[in-house]
């Protein structure tokens, strides 16, 4: 028997396209706004997201038939926070470094409604393994358009790439800065990060038509 | 069918638990940390401290500090007093650096006299004045160490935020921001106390001229960069008298 079945390679496979937490179900918005303006930002939060909601979802779906309905969204929210919390602890006690890294994002990865809705939509439902999987294939849909993003909003935003000035330096005037480019700070500003991902998804449904709604 | 999961009784119990497990378990681990914690903050300071006056690890264009395991030597080695200075009355204290600017601010505002830490070190036979300031950015706390030579020239800063936006206003802690501090002056000619503006096209981006009183912005952390402008002058003004008694 194979380590992952067809339907379970579907749970990875699906969210990193056809149906993507952010160009698709359109979650997750408000950290890819927040924190794109920096490519390495974007990585270090699709990490996170991507430990979080892996773990999340088998905690979960482990609880899934002794949690109450009526409170079930704050149980989730709880879990969520709980986890996020005791990894902060821990890394500021041993790896504090790394911890100085993480402090901003440990707030936005609580409230990334991706993991709520994904605990809310699969991992109440599945068992631990399948949630796993589920969970770990939202969390690279969302680090995907998230990169993509950073990269674009560094690269013409501040002319970097993970601080590294690829297109020349913009106060020497070397490179293409040169040949009079500039940088265009609007990129740095949140509402680009829409614009990109608005951009994004024009792409994927041209692309692929079957995804645009019949009115 | 209703599940059992539904009933009232249980959702009340099952909250109770969930409340008191994880409460408790939470409140064991920040207990049982919190050493640990306190010891990296601890050691955090004086790495700070060393780093403003130029004792640090950096490379072609990352910050680094001197390593945890030998940062209280160092701290021993460079810094060779620790003055408290609290209205006319200067006082040495060996933990100077562990005072709570947060706290001293507070006394300040409830009419209390503010103790005001500097410390005193020594590199290449070159004497450095390094005073903590502590500050608001657009989320959260911001704060930082400031270096500076008996005249009030700046000769070295480090910033650290709580919650800065990542890419924007986090970037007070990248090089090419503190760097940018680097021999600014902070006294007019006249001794005047002007202190450094963080600025939008100051028309100076390679930041030449030392002594325009400005130090080139962020692009998108506008506000974070008029609250380092502004812990700057409030709290580094409060040393002017000090430094006045230093000159002859």
């Amino acid at each position: 028997m194979a380590l992952i079945s067809k339907k379970d390679a579907a749970l990875i496979k699906d969210p990193f396209l056809d149906n993507n937490p952010i160009t698709i179900q359109v979650l997750g918005i408000c950290s890819a706004l927040a924190i794109t303006a920096e490519l390495k930002a974007s990585i270090v939060m699709s990490v996170s997201v991507l430990f979080v909601l892996g773990l999340g979802n088998v905690v979960i779906s482990l609880m899934r038939n002794i949690i109450p309905s009526k409170i079930r969204i704050i149980v989730q929210l709880i879990v969520v926070a709980t986890l996020v919390i005791i990894v902060d602890l821990v890394l500021k006690a041993f790896a504090y470094e790394l911890s100085k890294t993480l402090s901003v994002f440990v707030g936005l990865i609580i409230t990334n409604c991706i993991i709520m809705g994904r605990f809310e939509a699969f991992a109440l439902g599945n068992g631990p393994w399948r949630s796993f999987l589920d969970g770990i294939g939202n969390a690279v849909g969302y680090a995907v358009i998230l990169i993509a993003v950073g990269f674009f909003r560094e690269l013409l935003g501040s002319g970097t790439l993970l601080g590294f000035k690829v297109l020349g330096d913009p106060i020497e005037k070397t490179g293409l800065y040169a040949i009079g480019y500039e940088n265009n700070g609007f990129m740095l500003l949140s509402p680009m990060a829409l614009i990109v991902v608005g951009i994004i998804i024009w792409i994927q449904r041209t692309k692929n038509t079957s995804l645009i709604e019949e009115n | 069918m209703s599940k059992k999961t539904d009933s009232n009784g249980y959702t009340m119990i099952f909250a109770v638990v969930m409340v008191l497990v994880v409460g408790s378990l939470l409140a064991f681990m920040a207990s049982s940390l919190k050493p640990n914690i306190k010891e990296n903050q601890r050691i955090e300071k004086q790495q700070n401290i060393l780093y403003a006056m130029g004792v640090n690890e950096n490379d072609e264009s990352s910050a680094n500090f001197v390593s945890t395991s030998i940062a209280g030597e160092e701290f021993k080695k460079y810094i060779k007093k620790q003055l408290v200075i609290e209205g006319d009355q200067i006082t040495e204290s060996e933990d100077a650096y562990l005072i709570d600017i947060k706290k001293q601010q507070a006394n300040a505002k409830n009419g209390k006299t503010r103790k005001l830490p500097l410390f005193v070190g020594e590199k290449d036979g070159r004497t450095f004045y390094v005073a903590p300031i502590y500050g608001k950015g657009l989320w959260d706390a911001i704060w930082g160490y400031v270096s500076m030579d008996e005249n009030m020239v700046v000769q070295g800063a480090y910033f650290d935020h709580k919650g800065e936006t990542p890419g924007l206003g986090a970037n007070i802690k990248q090089r090419y921001f503190m760097d940018d501090f680097y021999g600014e002056h902070l006294l007019t000619e006249a001794g005047v106390f002007k202190g450094i503006t963080v600025a939008k096209g100051n028309n100076d981006p390679k930041n030449d001229d030392k002594t325009d009183y400005e130090v080139d912005a962020i692009a998108g952390a506008t506000i974070t960069g008029d609250g380092v402008s502004a812990m700057i002058k409030s709290d580094l003004s409060l040393y002017v008298p000090y430094f006045k008694t230093l000159k002859p």
